[in-house]
Order: structure tokens, then C-alpha cells, then sequence
């Protein structure tokens, strides 16, 4: 028996034409036009008011996103495997307060900050557990946490904020400072999107988030140990909460017990317009701090543009809901 | 049959984008009658199956049923023309009770505010009852993969129509129950409802139904009396080129060395005390009806599902496997029977679906090495025959052949000294099953140990140089290559021959 020959059935079907990944396509289709909607807003915003196009303006909407940036970061990738985390918020908050906390008691700032991050971590460590282990889903784990660890810091200060103003300048500029006008903040920020954006790329274990995210069956079917998976991602999404927490704390010189409320709605949503399914399996960093950028460069203009407060989020809302049916129905139109 | 046909497809086109799914076909059915619809996958036969169902709709073309023109609009259009269709894949809500699942189309066609649930029950009972004695009140959830095929088909009864639609539906069914589908269909018939059957099983098809209509690549090849051609001629007409070798050769000589053994495996549930030689060069068959535990052997032996007792050795040497990634170490690897929810990952691209079973090889550093994953696809999906865009196309863009080559592919990556096959070629059009047999052939000639479990009779006897039928968790017998037949299998498969004791779980512990 001679093998029968292969021949593909279309002739525009060669292997040449359609190199690198499809859906690797459609997202920088994604982030494109989310690139150009920011810039159509950012030229129309120039010719509106005066104030937009200024270094300081600019540099104002940048600090805004960045810190939160780094959580965007931690929420794209645990979209990515199929997760969610409501208690972002929370666990920043959880990180300023014990961090905070520690200081006061006499531990030196950077100590405390780093066992802040990691108390975050064990936030995270638990709510895997519940997810890996006892099998509960992502949503209720984290609604859960959010409302217990929001209860702590309650506990931890007291119900009032704590006043850091006695924190060494050396720690106060991570937040306050800036290197050739460029505030560490956004710098910081910087490092961790590009270190992540290409880890989540290039490298072999974050690829195991994706096919985790994608078909969970089919990647224990291929050896991978998807709740490993699970649990460290979660981990890695609370400790970048915290890492932001520590920030925050840099910043303001204080730490609040009730801040960072409702802010994962915020992450979730950017995280979203850049395009990162609630499904799992698909997502970039670029494109969740693109969608950061825009609900960024919106509340800036409606700022600028003297738009009643009680009409800003109404407004978000709407760009939230408008972005994702414009995805959906690209993508319906693509299939 | 010489009336009107009541159910008439002219010059029917349908595109997507760029893509053709159907030019110009055309399709009649006559009253009564129980039409075949063949081609291999991608030949447009779900579209047009579709179209009638009013789920897309067609380019060009029209439609007429009993005579008149019709359109089409929605599904409930559909129903209300009396055109009722039986999905390939099982559509129904898990959670629901099977009596609400079955009257769930025609609840939403009535239009009464309340639902009178004592009068849907007792509805719902007589309907399946047509069919087997499944309980109306039980969750479909709770149901067995056959057993929600059957409520689908109840599903459609309900709707009084006037043409059914069964779009493969014995995929997922034994060979009883598949017998039971067929006398219920010509039951179907007496009553006067006309039915197109879509099957890739020839078998079915001669034995069940009137007409058939081959389909190649979007296009209509013929119609024809079931009586006046043979399954050849159907399978040419299919696949558009000779097939003249439905199954490749089987081994000449004597087996060589073992392989894999696997001695007195057993499990908590399933199974029990389960032996298992596979020796190189031969292609070993695992028969038994769907729940007797066949799948749940091949993934215990793989350290998916743990193993209360027993020993594998490969190469003659005993292995631990406590994890799957220490079965795919130790050259063992399992081709899962649900090939889209569990083989492969349909939004992601053909490369990183070869390269997922071992990321090591296409690792540097921790880094992924894209050249290296990117070489392997290419030079597997082309010794598979993948017939695909590139290498990057998402997997959901393939037929299901041609998803499934990449599933093995998958496999193939690993070097494997013995690969488990759980129905390998289920739901594929019989060009990419004959290609799949002849690799299979090709790789255990090259000394890679294949086990292939298989619902299929044809292709357990056809393919494999011995087959062990497995009857209630246990190995009830084995049949070399000169003792298979289906009755041999069949026999050994509903446990006429073995002694019935079910009970055996609690004898072993580990």
C-alpha cells in the first residue's frame, strides 16, 4: 500500500500564509484600536481645554493608573487562567495597614513592607487553597476574602487611619519621588509591565496559565498540574496587590482601612476592555494597561471637561459595556 | 413514491466570508422515507442541516416544503413548519429535569402562562417511553451520555414534525441502544415522517435507510436507491478518489517482546484486578459496551484516576506513576475519547497544542523557544497530513479529523513507547479514519505499543491483531486476530459468557 498522497483541499491553504498565532492577531488587532481610540480622545481632549496636552496633566493620569497598573497586571493573569479576584481592593489595603501598623510598632519600613507583601501573598495562598483544594470558585473565594480582609484592616487600625508621616524620606520617595522628573511610581510600574507582558509571552510556566485558562481537562490530559497552576497564580495576583499596597502607603504617607474599596471593579473592567476573556484563556498585559489608559484618559477629560462627578462613572460604565460588544461582535464576525 | 417530495432544496448556496460551505446543492425527500446524508466532515452536511433548522441562513437558493417556498427564519420557524432537528452534539440543560428538557421546544411554542408540571410529567413519560424507560423526573445531568442522546431525540418528537433530522446520532451510543434508534426511526416512518439521517457508519446506513445523498466538499455529488449501490460506491463517492483498502494490513508475524504489562490493577470503583499485555508491533483492541470501564482502565494505567492495586511495567521495568506527567516520563500516553473537551484547546493555535504535552523539549532557560515549538508542528502536522491554514490557526478552525491528527500530534511530540487510544476515530469522516488506521499501523511497526479502545466493532476487528473485551470492570475475555467477530465481541461484551459477579469491589483493597 503506497501512503496516499496529501494534497490540501484549498490552494490558498499553505502553511506560509498564516504564520504566527491567530488569536495572538486579533488581540494586537485589539490593542490597536484601543491605541487609536486613546489617541482620537487625547487629540480631541487637546483642541477642548488647554490643560490636557501639559506634562503635568500627563504625568497626573499616569501616576493615577500606574499603581493600580501593577494590580491590573496580577488580575490579566489570573483572567488569563480562568480566575477572578474581587479582593484586590481589600488586599492592597490589607498590605498599607500591616505594613503601616509594623512600622509604628518600630519595625523599620522596608521590613514591614515586605512582610506586608507577603501577608498579601498568604491571602492569596488561601484563597487557593479554598479554590484548589476545597473546590470552590474563584468569584465566591474572593467575595468571601474581600469582605474578611476588608474586616481587618478594620480590626488591625481600629476603624482609624493610620498617620505615617514619620516615614523615612529614603521610603517616601518610592512614592513621592522621581528620577529626571519621571516619578519612581511610573517607573516602577514600567518594570513590572514589561517584565510580565514578556514572561507571560515567552515563558514556559506562564504558557501553562494559558492552556490551563483555555481547556482545564485538556491540560491536565497534557500533565499539567492545573490547580498548581491556579493556586500560584492567585498567589502571584494578591502579592502584586500587596506590592501596590506598599506603594500606595509610599505615597500618601498614610494608610486608610477603608481604602481601595470598589478599585477591583475598576481592574477587572480595564483588564477587560484590553481584552482578557472571563471565559479564560486569552488576554495580554499591553491590552489590560491600554484599557487602564483609557477608563484613565476618560475620568481626565470629564475632569477637564467640568463633567459632574455623579455622571463620571455612570459614563465608564457605559465605555465598559460598549467596548466588550464591540469584541463580541468582532469576534462573531470573525468566526 | 410518486408524490411530491416534502421536502426540496434547490440551488442552495451558503458562505462564510471567503469560505464556501455549500455551493449549489440540492437535496429532495421524498415522503416517508428514511434519507441518508453523507460526507466526510466539511462536506457541508451540518450547514445545510442547519439551514433547515433555521439556525443560519443560506446565501442563495430555495426551499420547498411540500411544494411551497418556505424561508426559514429562526429555529421556532423551523418548528412551526414541522422540521425538527436532532443535533449531533447533545444541547440540553443539565440541570433540568428530563421531562422539561423534552418539552422545552414546545413549551416555548405554547403559550400558556403557567406550567402544569403533573401533566408535563405524565407527557413527557409516554414520549420517552417510545424510546427507553428513563425516568422523566431525573436531572439529564444524572444521565448517561447515550441515555441524554435518546432524550434529544424525545426532544424532537414532541414537536409533531414532519421531517427529523438525526444528525449523527448514534455517536455516542452502544450497539443496542443504537439497534433500538433504529427500529424507533422506522417506527418514525410508519407514522409518516420522512427522515435525513446523517452517519458515517455504512453499516447503519444500509441497513436503515431508503435514499442517500453524498455531499463533497460543499458541493452535491448523487443521489441515489441504497439498493442500487454498495457501501464502496458511497465511500468513493464521499471521499472523491479510491479507497480501496478500508483497513490497513494487519501484522504477519509473530508480536515481539512485551511492551506494557499491567498486572492486577484495580480501582476504588470501576474496575478490578484487570491484567494486560501489549507486545511491540501489534495494535491491541479494548472492547466492551460505554460504562464498562474501558476508558477508566486506560487512565488509572496512565495515572489520571488513582489505582488502588496493581503494577505496570514497561519495558519490563515496573514503574511508579502517581501523576500523568510521570506516565508521559516514563513513555506513556493517553488519547483522551473527548476530543473537544479534553484532547485539545480550541482557541489556541496548533503549535502550542503539539508542544503542550511537553514544554520541556521546546524550552530554554524557562524562556519558550517559539522556532523550536514552531519546527515540531510543522514537521508533525505534516507526517499527520493536517490539512490546516498554518501552524498558528486555532485548533476550532480544523475538522474534526483533522483536530484530532493534531491531538495525536500531541502525543507523537513525546517520542511515546506506548500510546492508549481512547476512541480514536469517533465523529471522523472516513478519509482521516482510514489515515489515522494506517499511522496507527505505520507507528506500531515502528515498535510504539498502541491500544485502542474502540465502540466500533468494524474497527476493532478490523484494525487490531487481538482484542480484550472488558464486561463490568473486568477483563471477560480476549479474542485473537482469527476468533474476531462482532458476535465473538458482543458475546464477550453483555457478559453471556463470563460469570456475572458485580460485587467484586470489596474483596480488593489495596
Amino acid at each position: 500500500m503506497s501512503p496516499r498522497e496529501e494534497t490540501p483541499m484549498h490552494a490558498e491553504l499553505n502553511a506560509g500564509s498564516a504564520r504566527r498565532m491567530n488569536f495572538a492577531r486579533l488581540a494586537s488587532m485589539r490593542e490597536a484600536g484601543l491605541i487609536v481610540i486613546i489617541l482620537a480622545l487625547c487629540i480631541a481632549m487637546t483642541f477642548a481645554s488647554p490643560h490636557f496636552l501639559t506634562w503635568g496633566n500627563l504625568r497626573a493620569m499616569m501616576m493615577s493608573f500606574s499603581i493600580e497598573g501593577i494590580v491590573v497586571v496580577g488580575m490579566t493573569i489570573l483572567l488569563i487562567v480562568g480566575g477572578i479576584d474581587l479582593s484586590v481592593g481589600s488586599v492592597v489595603c490589607f498590605s498599607m495597614v500591616i505594613s503601616g501598623a509594623l512600622f509604628l510598632a518600630g519595625i523599620d519600613p522596608w521590613t514591614a513592607s515586605l512582610i506586608g507583601i507577603a501577608a498579601s501573598a498568604l491571602i492569596g495562598a488561601i484563597m487557593g487553597f479554598f479554590v484548589t483544594v476545597i473546590g470552590l470558585s474563584h468569584f465566591i473565594t474572593s467575595l468571601a476574602a474581600m469582605v474578611i480582609v476588608r474586616g481587618l484592616c478594620l480590626i488591625i487600625t481600629k476603624g482609624t487611619p493610620l498617620s505615617l508621616f514619620s516615614l523615612p524620606d529614603s521610603f517616601k520617595a518610592i512614592g513621592q519621588g522621581s528620577f529626571h522628573n519621571i516619578p519612581y511610581v511610573i517607573l516602577i510600574f514600567l518594570v513590572v509591565v514589561i517584565v510580565f507582558d514578556f514572561l507571560l509571552r515567552r515563558a514556559t510556566a506562564f504558557r501553562k496559565v494559558f492552556y490551563t485558562g483555555s481547556n482545564q481537562k485538556a491540560a491536565q490530559f497534557s500533565g499539567i498540574k492545573t490547580n498548581q497552576v491556579k493556586f500560584w497564580v492567585t498567589v502571584l495576583c494578591s502579592a502584586l496587590a500587596g506590592f501596590a499596597g506598599v506603594i500606595y502607603m509610599a505615597r500618601f504617607g498614610a494608610a486608610t482601612p477603608t481604602f481601595g474599596a470598589g478599585m477591583e471593579l475598576n481592574i477587572i473592567a480595564a483588564a477587560v476592555i484590553g481584552g482578557a476573556s472571563l471565559n479564560g484563556g486569552s488576554g495580554t498585559i499591553f491590552g489590560a494597561i491600554l484599557g487602564m489608559a483609557l477608563l484613565s484618559v476618560v475620568t481626565s477629560s470629564l475632569i477637564l471637561l467640568d463633567v459632574s462627578v455623579y455622571w463620571q462613572e455612570m459614563i465608564k460604565g457605559c465605555i465598559l459595556l460598549a467596548a466588550v460588544s464591540i469584541d463580541h461582535f468582532l469576534h462573531r464576525k470573525k468566526s | 413514491m410518486t408524490q411530491a417530495p416534502i421536502l426540496e432544496i434547490r440551488g442552495v448556496c451558503k458562505t462564510f466570508g471567503p469560505v464556501k460551505a455549500l455551493s449549489d446543492v440540492r437535496f429532495e425527500l421524498r415522503r416517508g422515507e428514511v434519507h441518508a446524508l453523507c460526507g466526510e466532515n466539511g462536506a457541508g452536511k451540518s450547514t445545510l442541516m442547519n439551514i433547515l433548522a433555521g439556525v443560519l441562513q443560506p446565501s442563495e437558493g430555495e426551499i420547498l416544503l411540500d411544494g411551497e417556498r418556505v424561508a426559514i427564519a429562526s429555529p421556532a420557524a423551523a418548528q412551526r413548519l414541522g422540521i425538527g432537528l436532532v443535533h449531533q452534539e447533545i444541547a440540553l440543560c443539565p440541570d433540568a429535569t428530563v421531562a422539561e428538557n423534552i418539552f422545552m421546544a414546545a413549551i416555548n411554542a405554547r403559550r400558556a402562562p403557567l406550567m402544569n408540571f403533573q401533566k408535563l410529567y405524565v407527557e413527557a413519560q409516554k414520549v420517552m417511553d417510545q424510546l427507553a424507560p428513563i425516568p422523566v423526573r431525573t436531572k439529564v445531568a444524572d444521565l448517561s451520555i447515550s441515555n441524554q442522546q435518546l432524550v434529544e431525540i424525545a426532544k424532537a418528537l414532541t414537536l409533531d414534525c414532519k421531517v427529523l433530522m438525526l444528525d449523527e446520532p448514534t455517536a455516542a451510543l452502544t450497539e443496542s441502544e443504537a439497534q433500538r434508534l433504529f427500529s424507533i426511526v422506522r417506527g418514525l416512518q410508519q407514522r409518516g415522517i420522512s427522515v435525513v439521517y446523517i452517519s458515517h457508519r455504512m453499516a447503519e446506513i444500509f441497513s436503515l435507510c431508503d435514499r442517500v445523498t453524498v455531499f463533497r466538499d460543499g458541493q452535491y455529488v448523487a443521489t441515489d436507491r441504497i439498493a442500487d449501490v454498495s457501501p464502496d460506491d458511497v465511500v468513493r463517492k464521499m471521499v472523491g478518489r479510491e479507497i480501496t483498502q478500508l483497513y490497513p494490513d494487519k501484522l504477519a508475524g509473530a508480536p515481539g517482546r512485551a511492551l506494557l504489562s499491567v498486572k492486577g490493577l484495580s480501582d476504588s470503583d470501576c474496575f478490578a484486578n484487570v491484567d494486560l499485555e501489549l507486545r511491540a508491533g501489534e495494535i491491541l483492541g479494548i472492547g466492551g459496551l460505554i460504562g464498562a470501564g474501558r476508558s477508566e482502565i486506560a487512565q488509572t494505567i496512565c495515572g489520571l484516576r488513582p489505582a488502588t492495586a496493581g503494577k505496570v511495567e514497561i519495558d519490563g521495568k515496573p514503574q511508579r506513576i502517581r501523576t500523568y506527567s510521570d506516565a508521559v516520563k516514563a513513555g506513556l500516553v493517553y488519547l483522551s475519547e473527548d476530543r473537544k473537551g479534553s484532547g485539545v484547546f480550541l482557541d489556541m493555535p496548533i503549535s502550542a497544542n503539539i508542544s503542550a504535552l511537553d514544554l520541556n523539549k521546546v524550552t530554554s532557560l524557562g524562556m519558550l523557544n517559539r522556532k523550536a515549538e514552531d519546527r515540531q508542528a510543522t514537521e508533525l502536522s505534516k507526517r499527520l497530513g493536517v490539512r490546516m491554514s498554518g501552524i498558528g490557526a486555532t485548533v476550532s478552525t480544523l475538522s474534526g479529523g483533522n483536530q484530532q491528527k493534531v491531538a495525536i500530534a500531541k502525543q507523537l511530540s513525546v517520542d511515546p513507547r506506548v500510546i492508549l487510544m481512547d476512541e480514536p476515530t469517533r465523529g471522523i469522516d472516513v478519509g482521516a479514519k482510514v489515515e489515522i488506521h494506517r499511522l496507527l499501523r505505520q507507528l506500531a511497526a515502528k515498535g510504539v505499543g498502541i491500544v485502542v479502545i474502540s465502540s466500533e466493532l468494524p474497527e476493532l476487528i478490523g484494525l487490531c491483531d487481538r482484542v480484550m473485551v472488558v464486561h463490568e470492570g473486568r477483563i471477560a475475555g480476549e479474542l485473537a486476530a482469527g476468533a474476531l467477530g462482532e458476535e465473538a465481541i458482543m458475546r464477550l461484551a453483555s457478559g453471556v459468557k463470563a460469570p456475572s459477579n458485580s460485587k467484586q469491589q470489596a474483596a480488593h483493597v489495596a
